[in-house]
């Protein structure tokens, strides 16, 4: 799965493409097989954390990383080295509940989503949901 | 320079994978045993040294060295351990090479492999091979030991 790339930078603006593609099939199919929103919610969240499980390793072989020492890093350590790794893009870290456990990480151009409108009959659907799936995956496991 | 053996365990326990290029003398025990005790070891020494330390610590255990052997320890932040013993003239601590091995060998070929599964012992060969073939790529390495 993971070859040299030897052909320079074009290559890579496709695959991108292909990923949005790929994980836009991948919602449709579901949306197919389940019907619910609700159902297909449950199944990108278990599939994202299928995903975290493991991608949380790739992580901390290629940041070298240690252990965060409070919640403040966590949050910069997933924005600013965890998406970028990743997605490419630096979500910003924003809304702290006033017990510093809480934090919303937001999206500006999130490449899952390129190209895709959400219809009004499918306004429950959380179409990134996989995405909470890998936080949650990945940040069981440390 | 010798490379005598390494063991890789999970964040509970489990003795992932273990591979010898030159052991001596056996530890007397059955394999499982042995296992349980490395682990248990390793648990108690960075129990220990975390208490009795004098100032606050960063990394914790690296490795302890014998009159005869040197024990590298490497831990990720998702609790893998890795264990590199090699002989007592290893000088400093093998720790990035510990890392090398698990960003190379084990994320390239366990983790994004979704045949294997990531709590039970490693029965990949390729695993295996590049494994080999690394430790034995080694500066560290003696050529004369089989």
């Amino acid at each position: 799965m993971s070859r040299p790339n030897v052909k320079g930078l074009d290559p890579k603006k496709v695959s991108g493409e292909l990923f949005t593609l790929t994980y836009g099939a991948i919602v449709a199919q579901l949306l197919k097989d389940y019907e619910s929103d609700e159902e297909v919610n449950k199944q990108l969240d278990r599939m994202g954390y299928n995903i975290g499980v493991r991608l949380i390793e790739d992580f901390l072989a290629r940041s070298g990383i240690s252990r965060c020492n409070d919640f403040r890093e966590t949050s910069d350590a997933i924005a600013k080295i965890g998406f970028k790794m990743f997605l490419g893009i630096t979500p910003s870290v924003s809304n702290w509940s006033p017990a510093g456990d809480e934090f919303s990480l937001q999206i500006e151009s999130n490449p899952l989503v390129d190209f895709v409108e959400l219809p009004d009959s499918h306004s429950n659907l959380s179409y990134c949901n996989i995405l909470c799936g890998v936080i949650r995956g990945a940040l069981e496991m440390v | 320079m010798v490379v005598y053996n390494f063991y890789l365990f999970d964040r509970v326990g489990t003795c992932l994978y273990y591979a010898e290029w030159c052991r001596r003398k056996k530890a007397g025990m059955a394999n499982v045993e042995e296992y349980k005790l490395m682990y248990g070891m390793l648990f108690s020494i960075k129990s220990f040294i975390t208490r009795i330390s004098p100032v606050d610590l960063k990394d914790g255990f690296l490795c302890y060295s014998t009159s005869k052997y040197k024990l590298h320890f490497y831990e990720t932040a998702s609790g893998l351990k890795f264990v590199l013993n090699t002989d007592s003239g290893v000088p400093g601590n093998l720790r990035d090479t510990l890392h090398q091995i698990y960003s190379q060998i084990y994320v390239e070929h366990i983790v994004k492999n979704p045949m294997c599964s990531l709590g039970d012992p490693i029965s990949s060969e390729l695993f295996k091979s590049k494994l080999d073939e690394f430790v034995r790529a080694l500066p560290v390495f003696s050529a004369k030991t089989s």
